[in-house]
């Protein structure tokens, strides 16, 4: 009996020890930027859009599997593989501008938290340096542990677009004909919309955050099958929020009157006559989303940084052990709340450059990596299988045509 | 700077010149061989048409930053690779080592090295593995003119770590054997600390100095790590090996992380370990891990209540290996059960026929094995303990719990 729960105890155990940095990443792969890309989506198109979610998933997927997995077999980030296989140019140059990228994020995520406590009445002058200085903290001095419960915790609080989606009341027979019906309209704004919601969906900074995040939790090859598992349902529950926030806004925006939103505040507005309920959760969704991202990606981006070119890194590390990470990432929050404390700052047109920076640094990202991956003296045995590169290559040849596209309308539109 | 230093990121390129003056190639890489001779650069790799050639040090006259390298010998072989053989460019630079003295695991960005002239010849031995950001300057500049280079990083305070202190790592342990990369200057690391640059590192590279090291030195290590990268380590291990460690391990540590493993594995390496460290490990094994039973050791010293001061010298005599933890003696009636502890520096104090018994403390403190952790721990909080016995249902003593176990624990909350 005490062997079988002792077993029973380590199977459980292993499954809790890996659940954390897959979940965590694909949670704040909805930050501000793709919860704005999303309503704009449903408030245009209503239901038309779904279709993608699923293609997106997969490829969403696909990128993520591949970091998880570099990071469980080498037992390195992607910042220290790159760095040791093609050396400090390379590395240096990425880094630049992974932080320049990063940094343009997250003055996007201030911005979401901005505009989401301002549908509270609360000014940005309050909300800002506040979320600032409590991100800052939450890293610096609460310990590694506590701060993943806080991010698990925070992923929780997603639930309230499901149910801000429901109490909209959509058309759900609609949604599930659409989910899986293919609609290409030829029509620039529908395709910019296609392009927006694949290009917001995978992110630089996330193949960096998770692949370090799945080698501090010191999960190895061997217990990789439940890392696998728990990155698949973490990309999976993205792309069901993605879901409930194009239903709601669909429902509520669309089928009244559909029309061109500007940010995410709009569509929380907008959900406003179908009761107080679905403005509020839909509003605190884009709050929660908002500093949730920002606190992990000026932490994830101080660590590449680091990580890379060789400095010491941690949260664990005292200040004047890790100078310059902590010098980085203090700069990072600071200058990203700061400049949306600016007088006239472009809310609106930040987010939209984030994304496009995003999607221009993505090729240099992806492309080191299916490298990397195929490389049998890194990976062993776990190197790509030839179908699943094929797919691979299909998806990063996809992402870059359409990343590129995306940075093409969007600066067009700027 | 010295002209007799060259840094490797200005070797890197330099030409090569033949006898009569030609230019030949420029150098791709250059190697070590540990085997030979553990700082001098042996063999340059001089790429030029083709294929790349090795020049040994010995086919070369003179070293110079303006001038390049000028053999002596023109008899050069292609390039093949070596399993003998350490490229710096390839092997070391961009990659992890261990600064031994700065117990760190650092990332090697350039090398200083010093041309020396032995038997009229110039040959460049590794003194300084560079790492910050004035070696990154150089390393992100390589190819500019090397006086630029150099006047450009002047201001920065270079940092470096002296290459005898440096530990360069490497999985593959038959590739170790021929390049003579041993593991024993972590030895004299404190266990401590070799633990935190271990949990650093990549989990081959992790495993390849667990399994290098002394056992011993490997118990003390292994202790000191996180029990679940511990339970990785040793699963990767032949359990053999790994039993070799475990036993070394002070059983209550040993029990935890057996505990952390798999049914199968634990197995395995029980199976492989001496009978009397297993007894112990497996006694300890039965006990639930957050009751007093799952905390405490079997490493105490108990003395029959009869005994002297003399009698107690003795014992510590022939247990000197638990010395360094050692605080209080215990002693125990026919039946072995409990009776008294006595905290060993009164015995410094007292004369060598006082009886034992009559130094003890009072009141006599114990808990029951399956008392459970936090009780445990308020007892240490509140009665001030560094040692607590604890005994079975019949009060015979069990084993005791330290100080040092309640700290983990809190620490662990």
């Amino acid at each position: 009996m005490r062997r079988l729960l002792s077993r029973f105890r380590y199977h459980i155990l292993i499954f809790f020890a890996v659940i954390g940095p897959g979940f965590i990443t694909a949670m704040v792969d909805n930050d501000s930027g793709g919860i704005f890309t999303y309503s704009a989506a449903g408030a245009r198109w209503g239901y038309l859009p779904l279709w993608t979610l699923l293609p997106i998933t997969l490829v969403l997927i696909i990128t993520q599997e591949m970091c998880s997995r570099m990071g469980a077999v080498t037992g390195k980030g992607l910042a220290d593989l790159i760095r040791e296989e093609f050396g400090l140019r390379v590395t240096f140059v990425m880094m630049t501008l992974l932080v320049v990228t990063n940094f343009s994020n997250v003055v996007a995520e201030f911005a979401g938290v901005a505009s989401s406590l301002e549908l509270f009445h609360v000014s940005r002058f309050i909300s800002v340096p506040l979320s600032a200085v409590a991100v800052w903290f939450l890293v610096v001095k609460g310990n590694y542990r506590s701060v993943e419960k806080i991010f698990l915790f925070a992923s929780l609080l997603y639930v309230s677009y499901i149910i801000s989606g429901i109490l909209v009341r959509p058309d759900w027979k609609e949604a599930a004909i659409y989910s899986v019906k293919p609609v290409l309209l030829l029509e620039p704004g529908y395709i910019y919309m296609l392009i927006g919601m694949v290009g917001t969906t995978i992110a630089p900074w996330m193949q960096f955050y998770l692949q370090s995040a799945v080698v501090e939790k010191g999960i190895t090859a061997k217990d990789y099958a439940a890392s696998r598992v728990e990155v698949v349902f973490g990309c999976i529950m993205t792309d069901v929020i993605a879901f409930f926030i194009i239903v709601a806004c669909a429902g509520a925006i669309y089928s009244v009157a559909p029309k061109d939103i500007q940010d995410a505040k709009e569509a929380a507005l907008g959900l406003k006559p179908f009761g107080q309920y679905a403005f509020l959760l839909f509003s605190a969704g884009l709050f929660n989303a908002s500093i949730f991202a920002a606190s992990i990606l000026p932490l994830s981006t101080a660590y590449s940084v680091c990580e890379g070119l060789g400095f010491e890194a941690g949260v664990d590390k005292r200040m004047k052990e890790a100078p310059i990470f902590y010098l980085l990432y203090t700069l990072l929050i600071a200058a990203g709340a700061g400049a949306v404390l600016l007088p006239n700052f472009p809310l609106v047109k930040m987010i939209l450059l984030s994304q496009v920076l995003n999607g221009a640094l993505l090729p240099f990202v992806l492309i080191p990596m299916i490298l990397l991956i195929n490389r049998r003296d890194l990976m062993q045995e776990w190197v790509n299988p030839r179908w699943f590169n094929l797919i691979t290559w299909v998806t990063v040849a996809f992402m870059i045509g359409i990343t590129a596209a995306l940075v093409a309308v969007t600066i067009k539109g700027m | 700077m010295a002209d007799n230093l060259l840094f490797f990121t200005e070797l890197m390129g330099m030409p090569v010149l033949d006898l009569k003056g030609r230019r030949i190639g420029r150098v791709k890489d250059a190697a070590l061989v540990p085997r030979d001779h553990p700082s001098r650069i042996d063999r340059y790799l001089v790429g030029g048409g083709d294929a790349w050639l090795t020049v040994r040090y010995d086919q070369i006259a003179t070293v110079s930053r303006d001038a390049g390298i000028r053999l002596s010998d023109e008899q050069l072989v292609p390039y093949h690779d070596d399993d003998c053989i350490l490229r710096i460019a390839r092997d070391l630079r961009d990659q992890q080592i261990i600064d031994v003295t700065g117990r760190k695991v650092v990332r090697v960005t350039d090398l200083t090295m010093e041309i020396r002239l032995e038997d009229g010849r110039a040959t460049l031995h590794v003194v300084e593995v560079d790492i910050g950001l004035r070696s990154m300057v150089r390393s992100l500049l390589q190819g500019m003119p090397s006086r630029w280079i150099r006047r450009l990083q002047e201001p920065i305070a270079p940092h470096s770590i002296r290459w005898e202190l440096c530990n360069v790592l490497e999985s593959d342990p038959l590739r170790r054997l021929r390049l003579a990369i041993g593991y024993q200057k972590l030895e004299e690391m404190h266990p401590a600390d070799l633990a935190d640059i271990v949990e650093e590192l990549s989990p081959a590279v992790r495993e390849a100095i667990i399994e290098t090291i002394d056992s011993e030195v490997a118990a003390d290590t292994l202790s000191e790590i996180d029990p679940k990268m511990q339970a990785a380590i040793l699963e990767s291990l032949e359990p053999e090996k790994a039993a070799d460690i475990v036993e070394e391990m002070a059983p209550d540590e040993a029990a935890d992380a057996l505990s952390e493993l798999g049914e199968e594995t634990s197995e395995e390496i029980l199976e492989e370990m001496e009978a009397a460290p297993k007894t112990e490990v497996e006694e300890l094994l039965e006990f639930e891990e957050d009751t007093a039973g799952g905390m405490m050791n079997t490493e105490y010293v108990a003395l029959p209540e009869t005994a002297r001061v003399a009698d107690a010298m003795t014992a510590l005599r022939a247990n000197e290996d638990l010395l360094e933890q050692l605080n209080t003696i215990f002693l125990v009636d026919a039946q072995e059960r409990l009776v008294a502890s006595v905290p060993l520096a009164r015995l410094f104090v007292a004369p060598a026929d006082a009886q034992l018994r009559e130094m003890a403390s009072d009141p006599l403190i114990q808990v029951p094995v399956d008392e459970s952790q936090h009780r445990v721990a308020e007892q240490f909080d509140k009665y001030n303990l560094l040692t607590l016995p604890v005994v079975d249902e019949e009060g015979k003593l069990a084993g005791v719990i330290t100080a040092d176990d309640i700290i983990s624990l809190l620490r662990q909350k």
